[in-house]
Order: C-alpha cells, then structure tokens, then sequence
C-alpha cells in the first residue's frame, strides 16, 4: 500500500540529513589537517536565521552523538535568549542532554567567547563565526582574499596594522583580533574578546569554526600554535578593566561585564555565567592559565 | 542559572513565541484556508517559492500564513525545510518550446510566431484602489466566473499548441552571438557546494533564481539608470506550465509533473569594445524563475548580461556584489543578528577607545600648556 506521507514530515537526528551531515565532517576533517584554511562547504539552510549561528549548528549537528552532553553560551552566558533558543533546537533535534557545567559538557558551542575555565582534550568547542575572512577589511573581494591566502601574501593586514598604530597609538582592533596559526594562515578568531586568543595557543582541545552565511569552515587542532599579530616594538595585549573587581565576588582574573545601575553608576561582574555562578557557590573552579592573565594581579 | 546582563533566556522566548501567535490570532477572525492562501495570494506564493528555492504550492502557502504573509520569513521557512530532504534527483534540463504558454509577450518585434499573449497580468490596468473588493462574496465570486464562461468558445480551446521561441528567429538568422569557449560551462550546484568567483554561468544563474526580488530589481535598474551601459529589449518573457523529467537509476526518463515558470530572454547589441572589427552581434541575457514573476526574471535577465561585462565600475556587472547582496534570506538574517547582544564584543572595542582618547586626552592637554 502507498502510505500517504505528506504533511507528516518527521526530522533525521540532528535536522541535518546523512549525506549533508557526512559532507561536513569530511571538510572538517579537511580544516584540521589545515589549520587556519577556511575550507568552503555546502552550508544547509537552517531553521534558523543566517548570521544567528548557523554555521556553529552546522558543526555542532554534524559532529554530536547521543551520548554527548551539549552547552551552549552567547557572549560568555548560558541564559542569552539566543542561546537558549539554539539549546533548544539542538536538544529537540537529537534528545541530547544539555547543561550549564562547563566541565561536565562535552561539547561546547559559542557566540563570542571562550569560556574563563580551562577546557579539556576530551571536549569539542565550537565557534559562530560571523565573518570568517580575516583580510575582509583590507580587501572586499573574495576572489582576491582567497589568492592572498594562498601565497600567504598579508602585506596589507601588517600595513594595516601598522596604520593603526600610527593614527591612535595602538592596534585598535577589538573582538576577533587576527591571529597566525601553525606559523602560515591568518585567521579570524571570530569575535572573541583578546582576553581568550592566548587560550586558542596550544591548547588541549579541539576548536572548531563555522560561519554558515559565509560557507566557511576551519580548525585550530589541539597542541597548535596560535599567535596574534603584533610588532616587536608593539604587542598584543588583552582588555585592560583598570584593576577593577567583580562586583559579586571580588574576582578580577576573568573577563568582566560593564553593568550600568539606574543612577548611572558603573559596576563590574565576571562575563562567563556558569564561572561566576560557581565562584559564588564556592565550588572548584579551573581557570585557564596564560602569561597574560597572570601579569593580573590578584 | 547564573546572574547576566541581558536577561531573558527561555522564559521571554516562550513568552514571545506565544505573544506573536496571539498577535496573528487576537482578533478572532476566520482562519484563512491553505486553499485560499493559495489560490487568492497567488503572486505571494510564487514569490515565496522562488526565494525559498523549493517548488511546493501548498507548503509555500503554510509559511505564508505561518510568518503572518511576511515573503522573506515564509521563504525562510520554505528553505528551512529542505534541509531535511535529501537531493535524490537532478531534473533533466526543463526546454520552455515545450511549455504550455499562459503569457508570452516580445519587445522587440511587433508581430512573433503565435502572436502577442498577455495573459494574466496587471501592467495595462489603472491602478485605483478598488473598494468593491470589501463587498466580495462567494456569490459575486460565482457570477464572474459563470459570465467568464459564457465567453469562451470551447471549439478554440483546442488550438492550443506550443511555440518556438523568438530567439530560434534570430539565430536562425545569424544575429546571436556564438557561444564560445571563453564562457566557463561548468555545471555547479549552489546548494551542495559554496559559491567560488569567478563563479560559472551555471551557479550565477542558479543564485538569481532563489535572489530576492526586489535586490534584484535595484541592482538591474542601477544598470539601466546609469551605472551600467546595459538597456536591454525584452527578446521575450513567457510563463507558464513546463514539463519536468528525472533520470531514473535504469537510465529511463521519467516525467514527474510540471511546474509554472517565468522566463525572461533579454537582448542587448554587444556595446563599447576597444578592440577593432568586432562584429555588432546581439547577446541574451537570461532568467528564469518558479512562478509569475516578471520583474524577478527580467532583472535576473539584465544582470545575467551585465555579469559577464565587468567594467569595473557598475555594482551591477560585478558578480561578488551582485550574487552576495541579493541573497535574500542571508542578507535578512545578518541584517536581523544586530538585535543579538554584542556586549563582549563592544567591551573588547570599549577599552581600545577610551585607551586611545586618553592618549589623545594627554597629547592635547601637552598642547595646550605649550602654547600657554
């Protein structure tokens, strides 16, 4: 008998169908066998909107299994509307079990931030990326981009760089400051605060990128070396909070939130949400350690 | 769950999700059919099932209802779903000769084999707003279609036949120019692989097929306005019903149905060449697009031809700009992402300013006290 299926679509594991599914993991496997080469793929539409974290869903369907545990934080928390909406997608489409545990998950998918505690060869992290081409600033077409990376031809993002410098004293670029990775490509971190781009070099864990508008996938495999750019005589340095604390816990070795009250006055909170949850309750916490947060003093 | 900034989280999500259904809702007015959505939002339909890049009338028309008749979130809907098929067949290449015409009209010649056919369309109707439109019912519904009939003359329906189409004239005739090997022919699909430029002819075509209709409107007015040495003829525009074939796995061709398409041809005389003896040929530009829609497959036609001219100069002969910028669905998305929180974002750029202006702040105030 011919069932009469329409209108009663049921979903695959993870949304995404098999042989999408395979495709991406495949030029996964492609991105961490080159480490920084934005490698093109398929990009499948989502059910979610273009620039809200596809490409991170992309990754993170194709990758998860029924035994993983899955968290997910924008901009550092877990309670962000968008991230809750993603953990929802994620948790409907797989029967996943989701949590806030940054050491309890393993596998973490982020919009703009890496976690404050040390992440684990165990665990998969994965990026939203908005704009994978880190020379898309100096350079608007993509055609070219592409040839510059493959000559490794950076001319105009040192010269940039060095602009910068001269007009305002300093490299003034914020989130998604661009990074060298395995001594070759340059790389779009995403818009990570420089705060956690020493956390990218040589880390345990395998951090994965995708930006689903832009097609891009890439890699920066464990154990890499990852280096911002920066001069001799100028070099990279991470947010500056003026030795400010967290206003909740006296905490100052984390990245900070700036929180206006309704007088106006200014306070500081530690970003990551399940950190300062659990610097609250006094659990043990496992920050990562690098020689930048260490010049903070305690 | 831990102490943020913005707060919401699932609570004001659900919350939203329930509100914006009440907002569609609240005033407790029948529900409008899939049927009528359909059938009386025709045009929307076809809009949507353009953009969405899926040809599917009935679901099509479900976005449509779903997203409260907003075209870019019901194609957004529609392109959602696709994801969850799996591509098990590429269609035998669809031949418009074939097609059942409902609309076929030339430019450029006065007189074309079976005749100018308007067919369904507004652009000779005065647009007045037509307040008996508010008095419709079923039964005036019933008495134009009866007087409809009364019209026709079932002996001439029989005459319907197929046509060749305006350029099989000119090509006959020599006027065309030739294809040649310097066009990249490759066959790509845009929704299996991403988009490399230069991109071939193939995947140009098949991102203006599921472009927004309105980018593309701007951009093939800014080649016709100015920016652009293109003002193309319409060779042809057509639309109607076509057959559709696949390949089955013994190698059979297999009709599956038809499916109503707009194709546009347009022409343009090759213009402004340094080099010298260059033949004046005619080249056609091409579109192509589920439904009626004429704006969208003559645009897609202009653009289709000033692609493969770049000057340089015109956004609309620039094949990055053009392809990028008339995705409608990803341009809405992105364009929609700055309503997500950026603080992280904003503190990282935050402290670089304040550093720079208090740099600024004390080489200003040395200044002064120079100059004092």
């Amino acid at each position: 008998m011919i069932e009469n299926t329409k209108f009663q679509h049921r979903y695959n594991f993870a949304f995404i169908d098999e042989s999408t599914k395979k495709e991406i993991r495949r030029k996964l496997l492609k991105a961490v066998a080159i480490p920084g080469y934005q490698c093109p793929y398929s990009s499948p539409e989502m059910p979610i909107a273009r620039g809200w974290g596809t490409g991170g869903l992309h990754v993170t369907l194709a990758i998860i299994g029924r035994e993983d545990i899955f968290k997910i934080i924008d901009q550092g928390s877990d309670a962000s509307v968008n991230a809750c909406n993603l953990r929802d997608f994620v948790q409907a489409m797989t029967g996943c079990r989701t949590t806030f545990d940054t050491t309890e998950a393993t596998l973490i998918q982020t919009r703009h931030r890496i976690t404050e505690e040390a992440l684990t060869a165990e665990q998969v992290f994965v990026f939203q990326v908005p704009q994978p081409e880190p020379l898309r600033s100096v350079e608007r077409y993509e055609y070219r981009t592409r040839q510059m990376h493959g000559e490794a031809d950076y001319a105009k993002m040192w010269v940039s760089l060095y602009e910068s410098f001269v007009r305002h004293g300093d490299i003034l670029l914020g989130a998604g400051y661009p990074v060298r990775i395995n001594g070759r490509y340059i790389m779009a971190p995403s818009p990570i605060p420089r705060w956690d781009i020493p956390n990218l070099h040589q880390a345990e864990t395998l951090y994965l990128f995708g930006a689903g508008r832009e097609k891009r996938l890439y890699a920066v495999p464990p154990h890499t070396t990852v280096e911002p750019l920066e001069f001799e005589d100028v070099r990279f340095h991470i947010e500056d909070f003026n030795g400010q604390v967290c206003n909740q816990t006296g905490y100052r070795k984390a990245f900070l939130d700036e929180i206006y009250s309704d007088d106006g006055s200014k306070q500081f909170v530690v970003n990551d949400s399940n950190f300062l949850d659990k610097l609250r309750a006094g659990e043990p916490i496992a920050p990562f350690v690098n020689a930048y947060i260490q010049q903070i003093e305690s | 769950m831990g102490y943020v900034a913005v707060k919401g989280g699932d609570d004001a999500i659900a919350h939203a999700r329930v509100l914006v259904e009440f907002y569609r809702l609240r005033e407790q007015t029948p529900p409008i059919t899939i049927q009528q959505m359909r059938t009386q939002m025709r045009l929307a339909v076809d809009k949507v099932m353009g953009e969405g890049g899926l040809y599917a009338p009935e679901y099509a028309a479900i976005a449509l209802k779903q997203s409260e008749g907003e075209v870019f979130e019901a194609a957004f809907i529609l392109r959602a779903f696709i994801t969850t098929l799996q591509r098990r067949y590429y269609s035998e290449a669809i031949d418009t000769r074939e097609m059942f015409v409902r609309r076929k009209i030339s430019a450029s010649f006065r007189e074309i084999p079976g005749g100018q056919v308007l067919g369904p369309t507004r652009d000779y109707t005065q647009r007045l707003l037509d307040t008996a439109l508010t008095e419709e019912t079923e039964e005036t519904i019933g008495r134009f279609l009866a007087e409809l009939e009364g019209h026709i003359d079932p002996q001439q329906l029989a005459a319907v036949t197929t046509y060749d189409k305006v350029i099989d004239l000119l090509r006959r005739e020599g006027l065309l120019k030739p294809v040649e090997n310097e066009e990249d022919t490759t066959l790509k699909d845009i929704t299996r692989e991403a988009i490399k430029f230069p991109a071939p002819r193939s995947a140009r075509l098949q991102m203006m097929a599921r472009a927004e209709t309105g980018g593309l409107m701007a951009l093939g007015y800014s080649s016709l306005r100015g920016f652009g040495n293109t003002h193309p003829t319409v060779c042809e525009l057509r639309y109607g019903t076509v057959p559709v074939r696949v390949k089955d796995p013994s190698g059979r061709i297999r009709y599956i149905g038809k499916i109503e398409v707009t194709e546009a041809e347009m022409i343009t005389s090759t213009t402004c060449t340094s080099k010298k003896k260059v033949l004046p040929f005619y080249t056609i530009g091409y579109g192509l697009c589920f439904g009626q829609n004429d704006t969208k497959a003559i645009c897609m036609g202009i653009l289709d031809r000033a692609m493969r001219s770049p000057d340089g100069r015109s956004p609309a002969t620039d094949q990055e700009f053009v392809l990028y910028h008339t995705e409608g669905i990803e341009a809405m998305g992105f364009v929609n992402h700055l309503k997500l929180p950026h603080y992280v974002t904003f503190q990282a750029s935050l402290s670089n300013v304040r550093a720079a202006l208090r740099r600024a702040g004390a080489a200003s105030l040395e200044t002064v006290s120079e100059t004092v």
